[in-house]
């Protein structure tokens, strides 16, 4: 394949370059059901309730620190399910492809989320391409959908906590957000922030594993930590209570924010997750996850549906939910 | 410590967010009241200056760059984001010289940089002034809405409305102009001056030296911020500054018009002087009605004192600019619950 060759309007109409279009995808992922090309996927799961996820990728840049469009699209469906206590299966993929987009991108993304569902365990089973005149999208728009199975032995976590309950978080927060930030804006930042892009389900099997005593589970991705605990506040109608001191941000990660003016506690995340568990499994669950994972805080029946932080000088004030975007600031 | 109330005003928006943010007021003794400053450049930029920027944005031809702040903050007939929506070509820049890009990149277009900030901001504004000429284009123009921090302090150190006793002094426009500056408002006002830094830890240890002045009925320049302020400032960012820029009357939010405390282009650099080149008529509006951003900006009123906070001006539907801003007063109220 020529090293320019473009995607033309004509790949989305059916016939013969359609299918060259497909090929790029199709040989990558190629699996008994997939192969199939049929209308839709058939597969039988195990006995159990289903847990079903949708989600769509408009990252940009595509490619970025530590990941790229097509893993994003892989891992967030993946963990989306995964947060349901599910163990993630099968998975759709569906672009919508500006005229225009080289063949040679579609390539490494293709590449991207063959690598990003082998790691997750996840079969791409059906999908969709959509070519949509120069102008009408940016390069490439990716929706994934999902389905794991709660089944055997494993349980659905919901979206209430618990009074008592102590939380878990995997690792530091805010690298994804900044990581694109620094790519999109090009600010020239010299700085090894890679974004924490990644599947979660083999973590999260970790835990449901040493214990039975988890009551939510939650990926704190738009709007960062403080939104999602804010979310569980209110579902729960508990307080929150949060250490400053425990909330893990990476060094860098740090300073980039405060350059910017930015609250670590409100970008983005994209591979990590929060853990309500009951507090004599904490430390079970806080080992399963691995050396990363930091007890950051616990529910509280004091403040109903508020997050308060103790603040490093051990003040304490709300932590709200994020309002609008955060923008840098002037001076 | 004396039993009567200490008033201390941060002047500088990022003080305001520090305090906010680390819940200072709470472990303060409550004799220690702290009030928010005029600080914020957000803030006190004139109704009347967000009303060009927003008219020049919609002109035909023109690129209207902007620190992402200015975006929301509400002029008589929208904010620059309203305008954006409507088809001007607003884009958010992080630094002045992506406004000088974009003029390269787009010849035939003319680029206008929003002109906010006080004496930080400034003279990275007049290094890409002096750029542009440099490099010879002539499609860049900024529009001057600078201010000055001084002569905005020694209104309100002198003002009857509010008693400061002393002033948390800001560290970033202190790295630029030095602590001289400020030796004046503590001889002729009798304010304690300490310049502060933005950790937990400076701002507590700054708090502590302006009480312990007051409590001995002095008043002096101190610098807690030494790892980056010195008293000479930045003598390099200074020259940059007044190479392009000189001393203008200036309108402040609140405060009215101050003399000298607003920047204007010098005549060499006047063809870079986006007012100049784009003479619109700009109405004189009021302010929004209810709205105490005025009071607010000069530690009269705090922000519950204001009718509309939190109920018609929240961050998503702001009235006033001190809501706006990421470093405005009200902002950093309604955010940190106060």
């Amino acid at each position: 394949m020529s090293k320019d060759k473009r995607v033309k309007l004509a790949h989305g109409n059916g016939g013969r370059l359609m299918h060259e279009l497909i090929e790029v995808f199709r040989s990558k992922f190629s699996n008994k059901i997939l192969d199939e090309m049929t209308d839709a996927a058939e597969f039988s799961v195990d006995k159990g309730n289903l847990a079903f996820s949708t989600d769509t990728f408009v990252v940009k840049p595509l490619f970025f620190p530590g990941g790229d469009i097509g893993e994003l699209a892989v891992y967030g469906t993946v963990n989306d399910i995964s947060m349901k206590g599910a163990k993630p299966l099968y998975i759709s993929l569906a672009l919508i492809l500006e005229e225009g987009i080289e063949f040679s991108i579609l390539e490494r993304i293709a590449s991207s989320i063959k690598r990003a569902s082998r790691k997750a365990g996840v079969k791409i089973v059906t999908g969709d391409i959509k070519v949509v005149e120069k102008g009408a999208a940016d390069g490439i728009f990716i929706n994934t959908a999902g389905v794991g199975v709660i089944g055997n032995g494993r349980y659905s976590t919901g979206s209430k906590a618990r009074k008592g309950d102590v939380i878990v978080i995997n690792g530091g927060v805010a690298e994804h957000g900044m990581a694109i930030l620094n790519a999109r804006e090009g600010f020239g930042f010299e700085s090894d922030i890679k974004s924490d892009c990644c599947n979660l389900n083999l973590q999260i099997e970790r835990c449901l594993k040493v214990s039975k005593n988890i009551s939510v589970l939650r990926d704190p991705t738009r709007g960062g930590l403080a939104t999602t605990l804010n979310e569980i506040a209110q579902t729960s109608n508990l307080g929150i209570e949060i250490y400053e001191k425990d909330v893990p941000v990476k060094r860098n990660v740090k300073k980039f924010c405060d350059v910017l003016g930015f609250d670590p506690l409100y970008v983005a995340n994209e591979g990590k997750f929060i853990c309500f568990v009951g507090e004599k499994d904490a430390s079970k669950v806080k080992k399963a996850i691995g050396p990363s994972a930091r007890i950051i805080g616990r529910v509280t029946p004091r403040h109903k549906k508020e997050v308060h932080l103790v603040t490093q000088i051990g003040s304490s004030r709300i932590l709200p939910m994020l309002e609008a975007d955060q923008l840098p600031r002037i001076c | 410590m004396t039993k009567r109330t200490i008033k201390l005003m941060e002047v500088c928006g990022t003080h305001t967010m520090a305090i906010a943010r680390s819940g200072i007021k709470k472990v303060l003794p409550k004799e220690i009241e702290l009030i928010s400053g005029p600080g914020c450049p957000v803030c006190v930029t004139s109704q009347k200056d967000i009303d060009r920027a927003v008219i020049v944005a919609g002109l035909d031809d023109v690129i209207m760059t902007t620190f992402g702040d200015m975006m929301r903050v509400p002029g008589t007939t929208g904010s620059l984001e309203e305008a954006k929506t409507k088809g001007a070509d607003v884009r958010i820049v992080y630094s002045c010289l992506d406004a000088l890009e974009i003029s390269e990149n787009n010849p035939d277009k003319k680029v206008v940089f929003m002109g906010v900030g006080f004496e930080t901001t400034s003279p990275t504004i007049a290094a890409a002034v002096i750029e542009a000429k440099k490099r010879k284009i002539k499609n860049f123009y900024v529009l001057s809405n600078f201010k000055l921090v001084f002569p905005a302090l020694d209104i309100i150190a002198g003002s009857s409305k509010v008693k400061v006793d002393g002033f948390i002094c800001p560290g970033h426009v202190s790295v630029i102009t030095g602590s001289i500056p400020y030796e004046r408002i503590a001889e002729r006002f009798g304010k304690p001056c300490v310049i502060m830094g933005f950790e937990d830890a400076d701002i507590v240890k700054g708090i502590k030296r302006l009480v312990e002045q007051i409590k001995n009925g002095e008043s002096k320049v101190e610098i807690e911020y030494t790892r980056a302020v010195n008293k000479k400032g930045n003598v390099t960012a200074n020259k940059v500054l007044n190479e392009v820029f000189e001393g203008t009357n200036a309108n402040w939010r609140g405060l009215g018009e101050i003399k000298k405390s607003g920047l204007k282009f010098r005549k060499e650099y006047v063809a870079f002087d986006a007012e100049k080149k784009f003479k619109v008529k700009v109405p004189d509006n009021s302010l929004p009605k209810g709205c105490v951003c005025g009071e607010v900006l000069q530690g009269i009123k705090f922000p519950a004192d204001c009718k509309l906070f939190g109920k018609k001006c929240t961050p998503m539907t702001p009235v006033g600019p001190c809501m706006v801003s990421s470093e405005g007063t009200c902002a950093a109220y309604y955010k940190y619950g106060e």
